[in-house]
């Protein structure tokens, strides 16, 4: 589904990302774990096109898309969340989501201009589409409540509901779990589960330890830019670099030691 | 549900505003008010249009008295000289400054904030200083006459005619907005101005909707413009200097930014203003400065939002 050979990204001196590579199979959870600055965001904003590689390729649903810009992206069905909120303050939580469902909307101007009735239909319909997301989410009680006015929690999932509301195959979560107290953490969690059982692709960037060890079927270790290690939880937990990359090298020794 | 409510504020709005325009001429004794009242509908309709592109799109245009000095001149010269009809004179207008907005909205729309405001008072100060300069074409400094509007042979004169097709043409623009702002165009537009970035990854063209915003202000403009050029029958490069740029941006910032209405607010009081003010003779401009950053300080998000805000709050 997803495929990013040798990618790399510098700025100016500094190598966020460097020569990463990995696959991501359709229907699975996916997580990119690593220490702070390990440059798991900047991964997720050369896959999603904000960033333009230095070098390297990422091909998505088997065509090269090294170098698209994001909309680009959103257009062939990858959608993403931000771990800093990128919400539409100056919108309501139902709008936030109705611009979600652009890439379906009818943008013609001249018809929008003049008010006709075929572009009124389609928004009833977003609109209504949009109510559904928001209750997937469980935003009931937010649907019209201005975003600006919503906490943090729920600026989160409204992220994740417009996200969903261009019906991506990829989704990309940028920490959904960030600044969320153990209970909204296990909504998020069984919400990331839903969305995979319903068939999108999940990659996901999390520090939370045990959501990541819940949710994902692979697990990618980066640290320093680079891939240190690729696999189950299982396989991640007990590998001796992850181990020296998150507690330190004494740490990992000890762990080999009692191994042994 | 809030749905309904939108829908009815809308058209309750525009009903509004077609009352005020029928029943306004019987407040108003002579021709020059009714003088006044046309510059007012026809600023109101350059800032209906401006405030798609700065209050929703969130995008600075310091120059958009240039795209209605176009219009304007594109009217006198197509009619004055070359003897075109009036309403082809103004659609021609209106599609010249479309396209010229489009070719320079691109490059310009690419900066942001002081920056495009650099760039866009940049544009202004030049369409200005070539409607100085071609003074075969456009009379230079002295400015040029223009004939009367005709329209299949019937003529519009009198300032009491141009107060009713102003006021039209107004109602059209504010109607043509609302029906906009509430379109996936519309929200796509506030989503410029919410986040760029999100827009993006939600498939936003954002380069697209922005030169869109740009290209649909400049048409307004334009179009009020030529309006402008057959009511005043005379137009002088004033009409595009930066002064009237800046006078346009505030009145949007005044009545409310993102308000179709406040808009028209906006341009009603900053027009009529100054013609009260006279009675404070040489203080009139320390007058109208007063009123200016006293209401920027009561009302920060712009009259016609925070007066609604108030009235909210008294009713609960």
């Amino acid at each position: 589904m997803l495929s990013v050979d040798r990618l790399r990204k510098e700025f100016g001196g500094v190598q966020a990302v460097v020569e990463v590579s990995f696959a991501i199979e359709a229907g699975r959870i996916h997580s990119i774990i690593g220490p702070n600055g390990a440059g798991k965001t900047t991964l997720f904003n050369l896959v999603n096109g904000l960033y333009a590689p230095s070098g390297g390729r990422v091909s998505f649903l088997g065509c090269d898309v090294t170098g698209l810009r994001p909309y680009e992206l959103a257009a062939r069905g990858m959608a993403r969340t931000f771990q800093n909120l990128q919400v539409f303050f100056n919108m309501s939580a139902l709008e936030n989501v109705m611009v979600g469902c652009h890439l379906k909307s009818d943008t013609r101007l001249l018809p929008s201009m003049l008010g006709w009735p075929s572009i009124a239909r389609g928004d009833r319909a977003t609109r209504a589409r949009a109510v559904e997301l928001l209750h997937e989410v469980g935003l009931d009680a937010w649907v019209d409540a201005d975003a600006a006015a919503m906490p943090y929690g729920a600026l989160k999932r409204l992220e994740i509901a417009r996200a969903l509301a261009a019906e991506p195959k990829l989704l990309l979560l940028d920490e959904p779990a960030a600044g969320l107290n153990p209970t909204e953490t296990r909504e998020i969690d069984r919400l990331i589960q839903r969305v995979a059982a319903a068939g999108v692709t999940v990659l996901l960037v999390e520090h939370d330890m045990r959501l990541v060890m819940d949710v994902s079927d692979r697990i990618i270790v980066l640290n320093f830019g680079r891939k240190l290690a690729e696999g189950t939880a299982q396989e991640v937990r007990r590998n001796p670099e992850v181990i020296a990359a998150y507690l330190g090298t004494a740490a990992a020794q000890g762990a080999g030691s009692r191994h042994a | 549900m809030r749905l309904r409510g939108l829908m009815q504020a809308r058209t309750g709005g525009l009903l509004a505003l077609a009352l005020v325009i029928a029943v306004l001429p019987l407040a108003l004794p002579n021709n020059f008010y009714y003088q006044v009242a046309v510059l007012v509908g026809l600023n109101a309709i350059v800032c209906v249009g401006l405030n798609l592109l700065i209050g929703y799109a969130g995008q600075i245009s310091l120059g958009h008295a240039g795209f209605f000095g176009l219009g304007a001149y594109a009217s006198a010269v197509l009619t004055a000289k070359f003897g075109w009809p009036a309403p082809l004179a103004l659609v021609a207008g209106a599609t010249g400054v479309a396209l010229l907005a489009f070719v320079l909205a691109r490059p310009i729309l690419r900066l942001k904030g002081h920056y495009l405001a650099m760039a866009t008072l940049g544009m202004g100060i030049i369409i200005s200083i070539v409607i100085n300069q071609e003074i075969p074409l456009t009379g230079g400094p002295d400015g040029m006459p223009v004939p009367g509007f005709a329209l299949f042979g019937l003529r519009l004169t009198g300032d009491r005619t141009w107060y009713w097709i102003v006021g039209g043409l107004l109602l059209l623009s504010v109607w043509l907005s609302l029906n906009l702002i509430e379109s996936p165009v519309g929200r796509a537009f506030r989503a410029l101005h919410g986040s760029e970035v999100a827009a993006e990854t939600v498939g936003i063209d954002t380069a697209r909707f922005k030169v869109l915003a740009f290209v649909v202000s400049a048409v307004f403009a334009a179009v009020a413009g030529s309006a402008f050029a057959h009511f005043a029958g005379f137009v002088t490069p004033v009409e595009a200097q930066f002064l009237r740029s800046i006078e346009f941006v505030t009145m949007v910032v005044f009545g409310g930014m993102a308000s179709v209405f406040g808009a028209v607010v906006g341009a009603a009081v900053l027009t009529a203003l100054p013609q009260i003010l006279t009675a404070f003779h040489d203080y009139e401009m320390i007058a109208l400065g007063v009123v200016l950053i006293g209401t920027m300080i009561l009302m920060p998000r712009g009259m016609l939002p925070s007066l609604a805000a108030l009235t909210r709050r008294w009713m609960r």
